[in-house]
């Protein structure tokens, strides 16, 4: 009998086994106090994972209150799988990002591709179809030979299971910085599409009806996995490899044909994915979410192995997993669907009416604890705050001699070059709704049957949340809304995912408390509420932290496919515009990393009622026909924002500029955008937007910048496009 | 004019095959299971892009041994017309209904990507509404489209005009560039590209279309004939 080889209540409590699994000693005597008794091995073990930071959100959960998450458009907000925005017609669109981090710096292919896998079954567990797929990525230098190893595995891991399930990865971010190196970041973000009447929830109603089980049988992998999550990474780390888990695309999709057909049958009750914590937080959220308690029978649970034992089961993060409550005495009709796809529904337990998270195993009752100890008794912690010196006072001057040399190194520089590299590997077209495929600001898909799309990017310049998390925070929504705008769209709403180091550091609660405020500040003023999330703690390797990187994910509405706009030149003789004047602000700039090597100073002004009132004028010119292209002007300033205008195209442009001094041309000053206008229609376009004609489009495939009068970049636009495009092949390919 | 979509478990091109007959061609199309082996009431068969039983084993190696895979094997012998792309194509060779074989790409990772592509027949049914050596941009997307076969198989390919589809700029290193192969009797396609990603502009490219329309076209003359 292997519960025998467990430890007893007694030796867990004696030998502060619970410590192991993550609990600390304040945390396991609340857990006696709630139950009355000390918990056995299961329970400890239960308790250990729903009170991780991964599920409980303790340490964090002060600072999310802050953000807004209501608006006009929200159908569904933070709480369950994912978050849902109206966009008429009676649609509406269901998206989520989450991270994937620690199990991709152990094992980066499975790491990566299990955590597509898990956004996606967040989505569909809400009833909607998965439409597309966006990424946000961090790694150290390329010129380090992990690095390089780390990067083409994760990318390889994200196209193995997209592509497989048939969702188009339609967009994303890469950064590059050294602070990634020992941890990387992979987050993934999820768009599905609904129809309003299809929308599930997540909760186990009706005493007695079924609770049942379809997907993979439940094996030994991913056991503590979210408490894995929630710690530091060590050189030891690797050692945690079997709390990685193995993705299975294929069983992935049959479970989305499987569900998708389900949510239109109206003997189910609820729905949701295993996920962190598996079985145990699928099926006690649900019963927590309804008030119920739930009974399972762990001999009926589908496992892979023999002679598993409850603690095994319930801790198990095996994937392609789905929980579901079904009316009692209805149970053939849900198998019925699911024997479509090869996939079995097994009765493995019932709702009961004490709210009690209740397991049987071998007639006997292994566990019995109240479901709301588990889900809403978690402790919540206010953690101490502590201003960190500041980064660095001072800011090294610059000067820059041959602009046009310094222009074709920031392209080559492996997070402004091109990521054709990466997004060739991912299926971006297939359900055939791509309007505007990766290597423009923001990806837009079609909505089938309607006049409307959908504009979704992901953003995050974590250099300026490392030199000031406020105001970083802060730039990352607009960012991202500038580039929501520049595709045609008015931004509605967005997911958020946390990363950042160890919170029980003063200095780094501080950074987590800096730049939610700033977030919460930019939401507000921008009217883009935050609809679902995910928080990644622990992001260190070594004691040593990453870049506080709130990585946003956004979604827009194009209100008509006309309105759609790419970045890129589309007419010869259009005029060239510059929304918002460029200072010489360097902190934080791909700039200052390439002339010295890091960050300092502060992080670039951004006033946001600035910010608003140049996204709805642009906003409202591109619907109303006046722009031919759009683009912000993000990391290599302007001189690389007009590069990006022209480079893919046939076409050149010629710019002429006047300010103070050369390094105007590459600062990242905020709330910038360059467009271009057909000059018929420049008269109407210089009423609505406060710009600056700079320039027009040419014929000539150069691109031409002078500055006070003197030419400082004359360059062929195919020699721009070669070097930035054979960047990243060059350096994934260099040995050395 | 009535086709059918054959889904396999694991087919995920198989909406917009069906959208594409749907909506860009505008005519009949329903799914048809990998269960099923009732053809009779199609006029034409397609076998869509994806993921059939995860690749596992070998891409579309699983799916020829399905139930359906007997009746389309029938439905190729009574000279009817069949479309396979991508891994469409491939579980059409490995079923034996067309020559050769696929290998990784040549570069070793899934490349995604519109493409220049070359009509090397139009004289099939599948692209009499296309111009002969027409230039014209078709999707692809697949990890395993490097086209393989003997030297023996090449040469009765290129002597039977059996070669619809070249690469103009070969992505994956398929042997003579070949993107698209027909059997002898020009009633059999297996294509890597993706004519029904591509029947719609706003998408970039509608080059797809006319393949469809060719199919169309063909068999309304026959059936006029017949009839």
């Amino acid at each position: 009998m292997p519960l025998l080889l467990e430890p007893n209540s007694n030796e867990i409590k004696e030998k502060k086994l619970y410590a192991e699994m993550g609990l600390t000693d304040d945390e396991f005597q609340k857990i006696e106090r709630l139950l009355g008794r000390t918990p056995n091995y299961t329970e400890t073990g239960i308790f250990s994972v729903m009170w991780s930071e991964h599920c409980s959100y303790k340490k964090s959960k002060p600072l999310l209150s802050k953000f807004p998450t209501e608006g006009e458009r929200v159908l569904q907000g933070p709480g369950e799988g994912a978050g849902i925005i109206d966009i008429g017609n009676d649609l509406a669109v269901a998206f989520k990002i989450e991270s994937h981090n620690h199990p991709s710096a152990i094992e980066p292919y499975q790491g990566a591709a299990t955590g597509v896998g898990g956004i996606i079954r967040d989505v569909f567990s809400m009833g909607a179809r998965p439409i597309a797929l966006l990424n946000s990525l961090r790694f150290g230098e390329l010129d380090h030979p992990r690095t390089r190893y780390l990067f083409e595995e994760v990318v390889n891991g994200i196209a193995g299971y997209g592509n497989c399930v048939g969702i188009p990865t339609v967009g994303g971010e890469i950064q590059f910085d050294d602070c990634y190196k020992g941890n990387p970041l992979v987050n993934a973000m999820c768009v599905g599409l609904i129809r309003h009447e299809d929308i599930q929830v997540g909760q186990a109603k009706g005493i007695g009806n079924t609770v049942m089980y379809i997907g993979s049988a439940t094996g030994r992998d991913g056991i503590h996995g979210a408490t894995f999550a929630s710690e530091e990474l060590t050189d030891d780390s690797a050692e945690d490899r079997p709390a990685v888990q193995v993705g299975d695309p294929f069983m992935e999709k049959l479970l989305i044909e499987a569900c998708l057909e389900m949510v239109k049958c109206d003997a189910l009750v609820g729905i949701q994915d295993m996920g962190a914590a598996g079985l145990t937080s699928s099926a006690s959220e649900m019963a927590s979410k309804a008030g119920t308690g739930i009974e399972l029978n762990l001999d009926r649970v589908p496992q892979r192995e023999q002679g598993m034992t409850p603690y095994e089961m319930m801790l198990s993060e095996s994937q392609e997993r789905m929980l579901v409550v079904v009316e009692k005495g209805r149970e053939h009709e849900i198998k019925e669907i699911v024997s479509k796809y090869d996939l079995e529904a097994v009765e493995v337990g019932h709702v009961i009416e004490e709210q009690q998270f209740r397991l049987k195993f071998q007639g006997e009752i292994v566990t019995d604890v109240p479901v709301d100890a588990l889900a809403e008794d978690a402790p919540v912690y206010q953690m101490p705050s502590k201003t960190p010196k500041k980064i660095s006072q001072t800011q090294s001057t610059i000067e820059i001699e041959n602009a046009e040399k310094v222009l074709e190194q920031l392209l080559q520089q492996p997070t402004i070059a091109s990521k054709e590299w990466v997004y060739q590997q991912y299926d971006h077209q297939v359900q055939t709704n791509t309007v505007v495929q990766p290597g423009s600001d923001a990806a837009v898909l079609r909505v089938r049957g309607t006049n409307k799309a959908i504009a979704m990017t992901t953003d995050c310049n974590s250099r300026y949340l490392h030199l000031n998390p406020n105001r970083g925070g802060q730039i990352a929504i607009a960012e991202a809304a500038r580039n929501i705008v520049c595709s045609g769209a008015e931004p509605v709403a967005i997911t958020d995912c946390l990363n950042f180091g160890n919170p029980d550091k003063p200095e780094v609660f501080w950074m987590m408390e800096q730049a939610t405020d700033g977030m919460a500040e930019a939401c507000e003023l921008l009217n883009t509420p935050v609809i679902s999330g995910n928080v990644s703690l622990y992001n260190e390797t070594n004691g040593t932290s990453v870049y506080p990187t709130p990585v946003i994910g956004m979604v827009g509405l194009v209100h008509d496919v006309k309105h759609i706009t790419t970045q890129h030149a589309q007419q010869v003789g259009d005029y060239v515009y510059l929304i918002g004047d460029s200072t010489s602000e360097i902190g934080g700039s791909e700039l200052q990393k390439l002339l010295i090597g890091r960050y300092e100073g502060d992080a670039p002004e951004l006033d946001l009622n600035v910010e608003r009132t140049r996204l709805q004028s642009l906003l409202g010119s591109i619907q109303n026909g006046l722009v031919s292209s759009a683009h912000d002007v993000s990391e290599g300033g302007l001189a690389v924002a007009l590069a990006e205008k022209v480079m893919t195209t046939q076409f050149g442009l010629n710019v002429e500029l006047n300010g103070q001094d050369l390094i105007e041309l590459f600062s990242e000053t905020q709330s910038r955008f360059v467009v271009t206008v057909q000059p018929e229609q420049s008269e109407a376009f210089e009423k609505s937007v406060d710009a600056k004609r700079i320039g027009s489009v040419t014929n000539d495939s150069q691109l031409s910048v002078a500055f006070n009068g003197e030419k400082v970049i004359h360059q062929s636009v195919d020699h721009l496009t070669n070097l930035w495009k054979g960047a990243l092949p060059c350096l994934v390919k260099s040995k050395a | 004019m009535r086709f059918a979509v054959v889904v396999f478990p694991g087919s995920n091109c198989d909406m917009d095959m069906l959208f594409a007959i749907q909506d860009a061609l505008g005519e009949d199309v329903e799914y048809i299971s990998h269960r099923d082996q009732d053809l009779s009431r199609f006029d034409a068969v397609l076998l869509p892009g994806g993921f059939s039983y995860g690749d596992y084993l070998r891409s579309g190696s699983i799916a020829s041994f399905s139930p359906i895979m007997e009746s389309v094997k029938a439905f190729a012998q009574a000279d009817k017309p069949i479309l396979g792309v991508c891994n469409g194509f491939q579980v059409l060779l490995e079923s034996g209904l067309l020559p050769g074989a696929m290998k990784r790409n040549e570069n070793l990772k899934f490349i995604c990507q519109t493409t220049p592509v070359i009509v090397a027949n139009n004289e099939t049914q599948f692209t009499s509404e296309y111009q002969q050596d027409e230039r014209i941009q078709l999707p692809i997307a697949h990890a395993e489209g490097n086209y393989e076969c003997d030297d023996a198989t090449l040469e009765k390919l290129e002597q039977h005009n059996q070669i619809v589809f070249r690469y103009a700029d070969n992505p994956n290193g398929s042997k003579g560039d070949i993107a698209g192969i027909c059997n002898e009797k020009g009633n059999v396609l297996g294509m890597m590209p993706h004519p029904e990603r591509a029947v719609d502009s706003l998408l970039g490219s509608a080059d797809g279309l006319r393949l469809f329309q060719s199919i169309l076209v063909n068999w309304r003359e026959h059936h006029a004939v017949t009839s």
